[in-house]
């Protein structure tokens, strides 16, 4: 008889949910009592300069950093304690996190793939490399593909197991407006075919626009935004989010105005 | 949870899911052994140098000396062993290593593979990467110098357990160091075990120490494999109550350096260096 699958949420918690998430790295204050909840089928993006705390914030969600107070939980799972629960219904893409150069695409695919207890792994390969266009690169070393060849191999792994929470970091940074646009499509009929919860950080206000529901805009580890693009845009009198980051970076996080 | 998913993936809890798991990861380190012969030369080279040196050495000293005459094999069968303690280590911290170089890590922390699925791997791939290194060396001291390892019988089993099981609480300890300090600590994976060839007593008795580091010796368990290889050579006896010391001794270590590992593991996300992992 097949052995469960964990079930943390009882199959109704919110995909994540932040309550109070604050992290502290010595004296530094990177996430300050952030409290947020996502709804499943939604993309929500996660926007703010640099050092705004958006990778502790995504590093909190995956379990990688416990928080110093507050928790986060992902379809009913804390994160800091049980995230073994939940983690097989989870992945990530991030240009910044490789997967091993020397294995070959088809080698990570299936290492990953076992990771994540995929059923009929061969077929899933054969299914992933067809909808990536890598095909023709699956016996070809990772390190020796090109940026966006490697995006595509990082976003296959990232849906290898069909997750129901993509976390992607930055998904499009370094590829050119083609490849880019190709993958924010791909992006866009994962989500509408298997409904997934996705958490967007990007610095592209395009992509932001193209592909979020909403925006939470960080800065100094604190919450100083968070509605829909169009609700931000129209507030701010501007004609596209990329003047809305600018307006309001310019402003500084103590302008209580800007909280919705 | 999603039908797509239910139907997409093994069950994740149980024995198989996570035998799935750590089959995953020794795949992994052995496509990188397979993807690269100078990796594979790499894990043959010193070991080979080392019994070319020691066994010459032997061969001279017992065309010299009525003792090295006597103790055919003391200093083959040190090497031997010792090399089978070092490349244990070596292979089970630069598997680990492997992750932080081509910066995977992130991915493997943030997958189902729990710790113990790791070190698992790990274990088993130092193992493989043991048999890939020694093979060719016990060959060579057999065809060379004419010191057949397996002539040891029992006793070689019970040696190369208690070396093993030693080698991974150090690596164990090492990965763990580099997990919470990045790769500013990578030189503590490499040199760790050093510390065990004057103290192990490797080419000498333990009584050649001074007394007040004896007990220091008595308490590492690599100590009683080679005063019992001594006991073989020299004296032609097993002295299996040795092994039985060591042994306990190992599952101290061994406990000790999971608890270490699993310490710094969690420091590491106290302090968010999984995320920052370099130097």
């Amino acid at each position: 008889m097949q052995k469960p699958m964990y079930q943390a949420d009882g199959g109704g918690a919110a995909p994540v949910e932040a309550r109070a998430l604050r992290k502290v790295y010595g004296d530094v204050v990177a996430v300050d009592g952030i409290d947020f909840s996502l709804h499943a089928g939604t993309v929500t993006a996660l926007l703010g300069g640099n050092g705004a705390g958006k990778t502790t914030t995504i590093s909190m969600l995956m379990g990688l950093v416990v928080p110093t107070s507050g928790d986060v939980r992902v379809f009913g799972a804390d994160m800091a304690r049980e995230r073994h629960k939940v983690l097989y219904r989870m992945n990530f893409e991030s240009p910044y996190v490789d997967v091993p150069m020397r294995l070959t695409v088809r080698q990570n695919l299936e290492v990953f793939g076992r990771l994540y207890g995929v059923r009929d792994l061969r077929g899933r390969i054969a299914e992933v490399a067809q909808e990536l266009r890598l095909v023709d690169l699956l016996d070809r070393p990772y390190g020796k593909l090109s940026a966006g060849q490697k995006t595509r191999v990082s976003l296959a792994k990232a849906l290898i197991n069909e997750p129901e929470l993509l976390l992607l970091d930055e998904p499009t940074a370094s590829l050119d407006p083609d490849t880019a646009d190709w993958v924010r499509s791909k992006l866009e009929d994962y989500c509408q075919m298997h409904a997934a919860t996705v958490v967007l950080a990007s610095h592209n206000m395009s992509e932001v626009e193209r592909l979020a529901g909403r925006v939470i805009m960080l800065e100094k580890g604190r919450i100083i935004a968070d509605e829909t693009p169009q609700e931000l845009i129209e507030r701010f009198g501007r004609t596209n989010l990329e003047e809305v980051f600018l307006a309001i970076a310019r402003r500084g996080a103590d302008d209580t105005e800007l909280r919705s | 949870m999603s039908a797509a998913s239910t139907s997409r993936l093994h069950a994740q809890v149980g024995v198989a899911a996570s035998a799935g798991r750590v089959w995953g990861m020794v795949l992994r380190y052995w496509y990188v052994i397979r993807s690269s012969w100078p990796r594979a030369a790499e894990l043959i080279y010193w070991p080979l140098v080392q019994m070319l040196m020691w066994g010459f050495l032997q061969t001279y000293l017992a065309q010299t000396t009525s003792f090295a005459g006597k103790a055919a094999g003391l200093f083959i069968g040190g090497v031997l062993l010792w090399d089978i303690l070092v490349r244990s280590q070596l292979g089970f911290a630069v598997a680990f290593l492997e992750e932080i170089w081509s910066r995977n890590l992130g991915h493997l922390m943030m997958s189902p593979l729990r710790p113990t699925e790791l070190v698992a791997a790990l274990t088993i791939v130092s193992l493989l990467k043991l048999m890939v290194a020694m093979v060719p060396v016990a060959l060579l001291a057999y065809l060379f110098f004419d010191f057949n390892v397996l002539s040891l019988g029992i006793a070689f089993a019970a040696f190369f357990a208690n070396l093993v099981i030693m080698s991974w609480s150090l690596g164990l300890v090492s990965t763990g160091v580099v997990l919470r300090w990045g790769l500013g600590a990578e030189s503590f994976a490499w040199l760790i075990v050093f510390v065990f060839l004057p103290l192990s007593c490797v080419y000498y008795p333990v009584t050649t120490l001074p007394v007040w580091l004896q007990p220091v010796a008595l308490a590492l368990p690599p100590t009683y494999v080679f005063e019992g290889l001594r006991a073989i050579v020299l004296n032609g006896t097993f002295d299996a109550q040795l092994m039985v010391k060591a042994f306990v001794l190992n599952l101290i270590y061994f406990a000790l350096g999971f608890a270490a590992f699993a310490y710094f593991l969690q420091r590491a996300r106290v302090h968010g260096s999984l995320v920052q992992m370099g130097e």
